[in-house]
């Protein structure tokens, strides 16, 4: 697994989980921290694309071989994709989480929630 | 020059194969008995349309080809008769042989569930002598040997509290479960329809006084808790508990899986639990089977008593002039919850679990638990003695009960080396592993109850040997992380099992 | 009294002394001595394994097993030959006495067990994927329910009038909780008359063969389920599914059913084991213990448990169920007794006791007094109505040394004098002419009775 990184074009939430904004539309994912205490991940089902998805809440769940968690919206909106390649290989959220690893797209409702995401290093902070 | 193993092991090859793989067509076991009725055609019997084109694909092997399969299958078992198993939580003493026998007896094994009454008196009788004997050892008179397991008896306790709630026109939606709990509680929980709740423990192993009255109010139904709890430590806020819980009129049940602590010493029905279960296949010797069978009877207060399944043993006391009493199962029972399964229970459990008690008495119980106690005691000093404390220290700074948890976090800081590790180094010592990452509050946590069937020598090899791990580790960490290296296989893909799953052979 | 401990004098006096204290009562210092009992509990002075022995066998001489008496009883548990290599096999130290396999490392005998037994049980049932087994039947069905619960939105359970009783109950008992309102489907003529359903149902279930002992149209049941989209499921006798349609082949989702028949004791009713199986878009959300293939570190093919996360221990409170300790031993016993029965001796065994059914139906229903309470294909069991009061033949022919089998009117007020016959391999003809002999005798005295009574 890729070592501890946490990269700046992404913004942070609480419960281990990132956006990546463009404009109106967002990219999510679960960070560097999320899959390592996971461990290898063996499940993902993602939810149906034109779901709608609520900032700081669940909108699906993913398991490791020794857990299960939920995977937390940072922000709102309706799911316009989502990642199918993690049917047949859950892990690569492992590997490259912020990358290849994406989750969903949503087009945002709210663009404006992204103020209360954290940075990089705030959300470094948390962890310590 | 060392001898190598011949490449045409015929052991070794044989290991590999699944009765399946053995299968040849044309190979069997069993010759059914003459037909000695008129044999009538089969499509009158069973019309085509009814009928299987292709039978079931079962192996085709003769019988000294199974019993050399399933005896081969066998030796790549560890299991209790051979060796230690200190796993917590699991309560693994010796399963005594008598049991074997009286279980094996055709009057106990042959015996239909639905027999007359009049004609399973023994039975009965036996079931009703050890409700007795649990209720007294529970403290609580009124129980019922039917739940099949330790969390069915649980779901159980969770169904009769709804009845006991419903019954006074309240409907309340929470349960809570500390959380040190065992994973069955939350999820007999939901299962049973509420939402869990968790309690906090404080810096003393205790439940968090202060965080529990928080949560205790009216719309709470019930607080599951162990005592002695997951980490082996006796909960002496127990009364004030029990004065929250039941302040708020919710009930409160025992989880009897770390009963073998206080056998005779003190019981869960004097400290004020008004539902507790016991795991006949823990404290009571049911041998543990690879995975079951067990049973999970409950105990239950005279204000809990109506809601019992149906049915129940009862005894019906003679006539007057001299008729033995008679012992029947009671239907009539309006408050029940109902069945929770078919027919009475699981019988032969019961007839072990008996003989258990009748040979042990109220003297052997007791004795039970105080060499428990001191066994676990007795290893804890042992392994501080050895070294092994400092970098597993015990989480928490008490005495213990029955078993006890260390936690590797400096283990896994100072010597790159993890919980997991360390268990899958002693497999190859021939040791069962302790429970590890259980209970979850504790960081890298092990888990190790002895239990009083092992001996005093058994212990102390036991500690040397975790200080020899640890020594070795210091020395080489890679060594424990690529173990078990001298098992029937090493560490197995349990990512790619999970991912991928293939549950059953391809035919 | 034995309790099976070792500790001397001696070492008792060592290991205080390495504990840092005066006596063993100091080790229960902590428990508040308010709670201390003051006595010793109340039972009997421990005995020796002699005299515990001798009051077993008492009490074992007391009871009337299917050694005692020729015995048509069934209605869920029947009485099989269990071959003694069943017996030589599961009181082997390694598959009695271990815990469930935790460290696979070192469960590998008891893994692939559960891997053989799980490939048994898809087989009999027509599914692809099977649990390692849950407690028994009746408490399978309600954990069937439980699936068919988290699965849909909340929606009524359809269940046949035809499934066992108990197993009707252990799914009333949970549904309770539920909020699930639990409808049944009548019996006309001994077959499930299914009412019109609609999308408010989430389960339909039916048992096969149904507890009269019919073979129901599971696959038209089925598709009528799935038309509303509601699962099916089926609650199944293991050995009829030799000879019947496989529940998979009828398109069910989920197949439960009571393992008892499978190379287990009578017990009084327990321990034995319930089968689970289901499709494969139900595997991740199915109960109890799975054995998984994989591989080991040298590439070794090994086993493991898998789709941990589904189990209580890991999901805790998102659990699919909370099952922890299940019937591993019996599952044993179930997957050692397939393969000896095999391919082809199963479907021999199982022929053999359709064959003698029809001629025990044959015979009994000739009987003055005595008729079919319906003409369905059956398999190994089937019912008949007596014109007489039932209880009272069956008290006749028990005192005559013949069981004729399971009073139906306590649980089927619908036949009062009717009576549930079971057959299996170990009843021969002559134990069925015997029965006739002893049924007709019984049923012609009682109705003397009964006309004299009335006179």
């Amino acid at each position: 697994m890729a070592e501890a990184s946490y990269p700046d074009d992404v913004l942070y939430h609480a419960e281990h989980d990132w956006a990546r904004v463009e404009g109106d539309s967002a990219t999510f994912g679960i960070t560097w921290y999320a899959q390592d205490a996971l461990g290898e991940l063996v499940f993902f089902q993602p939810p149906e694309v034109g779901a709608s998805v609520t900032k700081d809440q669940s909108y699906a769940e993913i398991e490791s071989v020794k857990a299960v968690s939920d995977v937390i919206a940072p922000m709102s909106g309706e799911i316009v994709s989502v990642n199918e390649a993690l049917s047949d290989r859950p892990e690569i959220v492992n590997e490259d989480p912020y990358g290849e690893g994406w989750l969903i797209r949503v087009k945002l409702s709210d663009p404006a929630e992204a103020e209360s995401l954290m940075s990089a290093s705030d959300y470094q902070a948390t962890l310590s | 020059m060392s001898v190598a193993r011949p490449q045409s092991n015929i052991a070794a090859a044989d290991d590999e194969l699944t009765i399946f793989e053995r299968s040849k067509p044309g190979r069997r076991a069993f010759e059914a008995p003459q037909l000695d009725v008129p044999e009538r055609p089969l499509d009158e019997l069973l019309p085509p349309v009814m009928r299987r084109r292709e039978p079931p694909r079962l192996p085709e092997v003769s019988e000294p080809e199974i019993v050399r399969h399933f005896n081969r299958l066998s030796k790549r078992n560890f299991d209790l008769d051979t060796g230690f198993y200190p796993l917590g939580s699991c309560t693994m003493k010796h399963n005594p042989k008598l049991h074997e026998r009286v279980a094996a007896l055709p009057g106990h094994a042959k015996l239909h569930p639905l027999q007359d009454p009049s004609r399973a008196q023994g039975a009965l009788e036996l079931m009703w002598r050890l409700q007795e004997a649990l209720g007294e050892i529970a403290g609580l008179p009124h129980v019922s040997l039917q739940p099949s397991a330790g969390s069915h008896g649980e779901l159980a306790g969770v169904l009769l509290t709804r009845a006991f709630h419903e019954d006074r026109g309240e409907q309340r939606t929470k349960v809570l479960t500390p959380d040190t709990a065992h994973g069955t509680n939350p999820a007999t929980v939901t299962m049973a329809g509420y939402e869990v709740v968790k309690v906090g423990t404080d810096a003393h192993g205790n439940v968090d006084l202060d965080d529990l009255r928080s949560k205790a109010d009216d719309d709470v139904a019930c607080l599951m808790l162990t005592n002695p709890s997951t980490l082996g430590l006796f909960e002496t806020g127990i009364e004030e508990i029990e004065r929250i819980v039941h302040g708020v009129g919710a009930t409160l049940y025992y989880d009897g899986a770390n009963l073998n602590a206080i056998m005779g010493i003190c019981r869960p029905g004097d400290m004020g639990f008004d539902i507790v279960h016991f795991n006949l296949h823990k404290s009571f010797t049911q041998p543990h089977g690879g995975g079951g069978p067990g049973a999970g009877p409950i105990a239950v207060s005279d204000a809990i008593e109506p809601y019992l399944p149906r049915p129940q043993v009862v005894r019906r006391e003679g006539t007057g002039n001299g008729t033995k009493p008679f012992y029947e199962l009671d239907y009539e029972r309006p408050k029940s919850i109902g069945r929770l399964r078919g027919f009475q229970g699981n019988y032969g459990v019961f007839v072990r679990s008996y003989a258990y008690i009748r040979s042990l008495g109220a003297a052997g119980l007791r004795e039970v638990s105080e060499v428990a106690v001191l066994n676990a005691n007795y290893l804890l000093a042992r392994l501080r003695r050895e070294g092994v404390l400092e970098l597993l220290p015990a989480a928490h700074e008490r005495l213990c009960m029955h078993e006890f948890v260390l936690s590797g976090s400096p283990m896994k800081r100072e010597l790159q080396i993890r919980t997991l590790d360390l268990a899958k180094r002693l497999l190859d010592h021939g040791v069962h592993p302790p429970t590890v990452y259980f209970p979850l509050i504790v960081d890298e946590a092990l888990l190790i109850e002895p239990t009083e069937t092992e001996t005093k020598e058994t212990l102390d090899r036991f500690a040397s040997i975790l200080a020899e791990i640890l020594r070795e580790a210091r020395e080489d960490p890679e060594v424990a992380r690529n173990a078990p290296y001298s098992t029937p296989v090493r560490r197995l893909d349990e990512a790619g099992a999970a991912r991928r799953p293939v549950v059953r052979q391809a035919l | 009294m034995s309790s099976y401990t070792s500790v001397t004098a001696e070492d008792l006096r060592e290991m205080l002394e390495t504990i840092g204290v005066d006596s063993l009562d100091a080790l229960f210092q902590e428990i508040p001595s308010r709670l201390r009992l003051e006595r010793e509990l109340a039972l009997d002075r421990g005995r020796s394994e002699q005299e515990v022995f001798e009051e077993l066998r008492a009490l074992a001489a007391a009871n009337t097993s299917t050694d005692d008496e020729i015995s048509f009883l069934g209605a869920g548990m029947y009485d099989h030959y269990v071959p003694a290599l069943i017996d030589s096999i599961i009181e082997r130290s390694e598959f009695l006495t271990p815990y469930t396999p935790y460290q696979p490392e070192i469960s590998q005998g008891g893994l692939q067990a559960m891997f053989e037994y799980q490939t048994a049980i898809c087989e009999l049932t027509g599914l692809p994927v099977s649990n390692a087994s849950v407690y028994e039947g009746p408490s399978a069905v309600a954990a069937a329910g439980y699936v068919a619960k988290l699965s849909g939105e909340r929606g009524r359970f359809v269940v046949s009038h035809g499934v066992h009783r108990h197993s009707r109950e252990a799914l009333a008992t949970l549904a309770h909780g539920w909020g699930i309102e639990v409808v049944q489907a009548p019996l006309s003529d001994g077959l499930t008359d299914l009412p019109a359903l609609d999308n408010g149902v989430s389960a339909v279930i039916v048992q096969q063969p149904n507890f009269l002992g019919a073979v129901e149209d599971v696959e038209a049941i089925a598709e009528a389920a799935h038309e509303v989209g509601a699962l099916a499921i089926c609650a199944c006798d293991p050995l009829p599914l030799v000879l019947l349609r496989s529940p998979g082949e009828c398109g069910v989702d989920i197949a439960v059913g009571e393992g008892q028949t499978l190379g287990n004791r009578l017990d009084f009713g327990g321990p034995s084991f319930g089968f689970f199986a289901a499709t494969e878009a139900l595997m991740r959300r199915i109960p109890g213990r799975i054995a998984g293939e994989t591989r080991d570190v040298d590439g070794k093919r090994g086993f493991v448990l898998t789709l941990q996360t589904r189990e209580q221990h890991i999901r805790r409170e998102r659990a699919t169920s909370n099952i922890c300790t299940a019937q591993a031993l019996n599952a044993l016993a179930g997957v050692i007794y397939l393969s000896w029965l095999g391919r082809e001796g199963i479907v021999e065994l199982v022929e053999l006791m359709l064959q003698r059914t029809a001629y025990a139906r044959d015979r009994l229903q000739a009987i003055d007094g005595v008729q079919l309470a319906h003409a369905q294909p059956v398999v190994r069991e089937f019912p008949l109505l007596l014109d007489a009061p039932v209880d009272r033949v069956v008290g006749r022919c028990r005192e005559q040394g013949v069981n004729p089998g399971y009073p139906l009117g306590r649980d089927y007020p619908e036949y009062p004098d009717g009576l549930l016959v079971a057959i299996t391999e170990r009843r021969t003809r002559a134990d069925i002419d015997r029965l006739a002999q002893v049924l007709e005798a019984a049923v012609a005295a009682e109705r003397r009775e009964l006309a004299q009574a009335s006179a």
